[in-house]
């Protein structure tokens, strides 16, 4: 399947990002966006996964609060969303390991590539391979700049309606087409049978609570299911169509462009946040993920990207393809890593901050050197059940 | 708040093993027969490496207190000292047991028969239970080891680097379990009390405890230090 039939599939990530419906907020209407709530901070914490394919944490600076009050508060909530966004990438990594261990249909190799990695990686020279990984990716990124570029512009000029439609295509084709596919494979995998109106029914439902969940309202806990299921489905077609050393390439330009766009002035993360800070307004609705936090005073958006927790278990499940299971907690294991020193460097920074680049540093360098190092002494201790 | 915590410090313990895989590696290129003299090494090489980060963890948390009050959530009561080394000990005992113990379960879930070539039979309930004993174990010697270094009691510093050295060179007695788990769970055990008693309780407090008469000590543990 060529999942790259639209300019969608890359939004999709972006359009995996549900808003969780708060009491006090008036729905979501297209054009209420344009009327800022008030100017008044809200007051209530969301922290905001982004749906961009990259993560920065913002703190916001609200109406009154004195900057040591501020800086601990920040400091606060900060801890308290590491926290929380712990618990959805877990999650996340949880059944998209599941599903490869089980259902095979995603692992197996493909000749059908997205159009986005057009070269392939099945040549017979290393040379060659890396080449190509590296078009790859240079492919991926600049779709992925282009993209985000355009959004921003979008945002900037208003054209509010037009992301709205285009978010709402994008999230009906992963809640629909993909859950679909992926319903498919687990009767195959699990050789049920099944008739077509008993899932047309299931994928009916399932696919319109998701729209509603994502564009109006909806509990919570159901949007943040909806956002952890969308991301694994995401991430598991990432895994079948995108060639192994392309991957790594594009994590590792990811956290680079990730970099560039939050921390440079002109970078369009900034831009965006910025002009959404500017109007006073939630970043749009559908792109954002967040998740109320009851005791809060005080609304510090955290930005994240539903990304980084695909482009985790990409990782994470690309090797676990290979059974190596020290490769998997090692990454997992950095990855917090990286998102604790992010956390300490909002306290000492307080601007927004990518997220994502420590994580994905982290999570790379230490997949590779266990791979080298760790395994063999590992495996050598575990032979003699020497414990250390 | 534990949970928290646990994240915060679970990461640290992790660069111990890892330098000393660095370390190792290095020196890994020998024969097959020098590998276990070798591996030994590497052993008491880590385990002395563990034991130094667990200090430096300790004078790093004793520093970052200030700051740390404000990471958590309670705005009035800072996390206490044996708070953090129990969170401390655990981080530790949890990375430790993880990555010992991983790719044996991960192994057990595929096919193979244990014992095919002549070893043991019981190599999974006996790697279980040590690695069971390990996390415990870290635990118990964080906490003292903490209370030790607040208190300015070396010798207890010592002990538990001793015991940990200890505990690991049992295990060189595998597969001949009895030899090694048997004196494990003893010092488990004889760890566990000292711990115990270090942390302030007593007999006293356990009896009162266990029959929810005293719910004065529940605080207990909160006041700051």
């Amino acid at each position: 399947m060529n999942a790259s039939d639209s300019d969608e599939d890359i939004y999709n990530e972006r359009s995996a990002l549900v808003r969780s419906e708060s009491p006090a907020l008036p729905s979501y209407i297209p054009d209420s966006d344009l009327t800022p709530p008030n100017g008044t901070p809200t007051k209530r914490l969301k922290v905001s996964f982004r749906s961009e394919s990259l993560q920065c944490f913002v703190p916001t600076r609200p109406a009154a609060l004195t900057p040591s009050e501020e800086e601990e508060l920040t400091l606060k909530y900060g801890a308290k969303h590491v926290i929380m966004l712990f618990i959805p990438v877990t999650l996340c990594m949880v059944v998209v390991v599941a599903t490869i261990k089980s259902v095979s249909f995603y692992t197996e190799k493909t000749d059908q590539q997205l159009i986005y990695t057009p070269f392939t990686e099945n040549t017979s020279s290393v040379g060659r391979r890396l080449l190509n990984s590296v078009l790859n990716t240079i492919i991926m990124i600049s779709v992925i700049v282009v993209m985000t570029i355009f959004l921003v512009v979008l945002y900037k000029y208003r054209c509010y309606k037009f992301i709205h439609g285009w978010l709402i295509l994008s999230s009906l084709m992963l809640l629909f087409w993909f859950s679909f596919m992926y319903l498919g494979e687990v009767f195959k995998t699990y050789n049920l049978a099944m008739d077509y109106p008993t899932v047309g029914v299931i994928i009916w439902n399932f696919g319109a609570v998701g729209m509603i969940c994502i564009h109006w309202k909806g509990p919570l806990q159901l949007q943040q299911a909806y956002l952890i299921l969308i991301s694994a489905l995401m991430a598991l077609v990432f895994i079948k169509y995108l060639p192994e050393w392309s991957a790594w390439v594009i994590l590792g330009a990811i956290s680079v462009y990730d970099l560039v766009a939050v921390l440079s002035p002109k970078g369009p993360l900034r831009m965006l946040v910025e002009t959404a800070q500017e109007r006073n307004e939630p970043i749009f609705p559908a792109l954002i993920y967040s998740c109320e936090c009851v005791h809060c005073s005080r609304s510090a958006p955290i930005n994240n990207g539903s990304a980084a927790c695909l482009m985790f278990v990409i990782v994470s499940s690309d090797q676990k393809r290979h059974k190596l299971r020290n490769k998997t907690l090692a990454c997992f294991v950095f990855w917090t890593d990286g998102l604790c020193l992010t956390l300490l460097l909002l306290a000492i920074f307080k601007k927004a901050l990518p997220a994502l680049p420590i994580s994905i540093t982290f999570g790379l360098v230490f997949y590779f050197s266990t791979d080298f190092l760790v395994q063999p002494f590992m495996d050598n201790l575990a032979a003699h059940q020497f414990y250390i | 708040l534990t949970l928290c915590w646990f994240f915060y410090l679970a990461i640290g313990h992790h660069i111990p093993i890892y330098t000393q895989c660095l370390i190792l590696v290095i020196s890994n290129k020998e024969s097959a027969a020098q590998q276990k003299g070798l591996l030994i090494f590497g052993v008491v090489l880590s385990v002395l490496l563990q034991e130094t980060f667990r200090f430096a963890y300790y004078k790093l948390l004793k520093k970052a207190n200030e700051g740390l009050l404000t990471l958590s959530q309670e705005e009035t009561m800072p996390i206490s000292i044996r708070q953090l080394a129990y969170v401390s000990g655990l981080g530790f005992g949890f990375m430790s047991g993880a990555f010992s113990v991983v790719n044996i379960l991960a192994d057990s879930a595929g096919p193979g028969t244990v014992g095919i070539h002549g070893d043991s039979q019981h190599y999974f309930l006996s790697s279980a239970f040590m690695t069971m004993a390990i996390i415990l174990l870290h635990m118990f010697w964080g906490v003292v080891f903490f209370d030790a270094c607040e208190k300015q009691r070396w010798w207890a510093v010592g002990a538990v680097v001793i015991s940990h050295l200890l505990v690991s060179c049992l295990t060189f007695q595998n597969p001949e379990y009895v030899a090694s788990l048997v004196p494990t769970y003893v010092i488990l055990f004889l760890m566990g009390v000292w711990a115990f008693y270090s942390a302030g309780g007593s007999l006293k407090n356990l009896k009162l405890c266990l029959t929810c008469k005293d719910k004065d000590l529940l605080l207990a543990n909160h006041r700051p230090r």
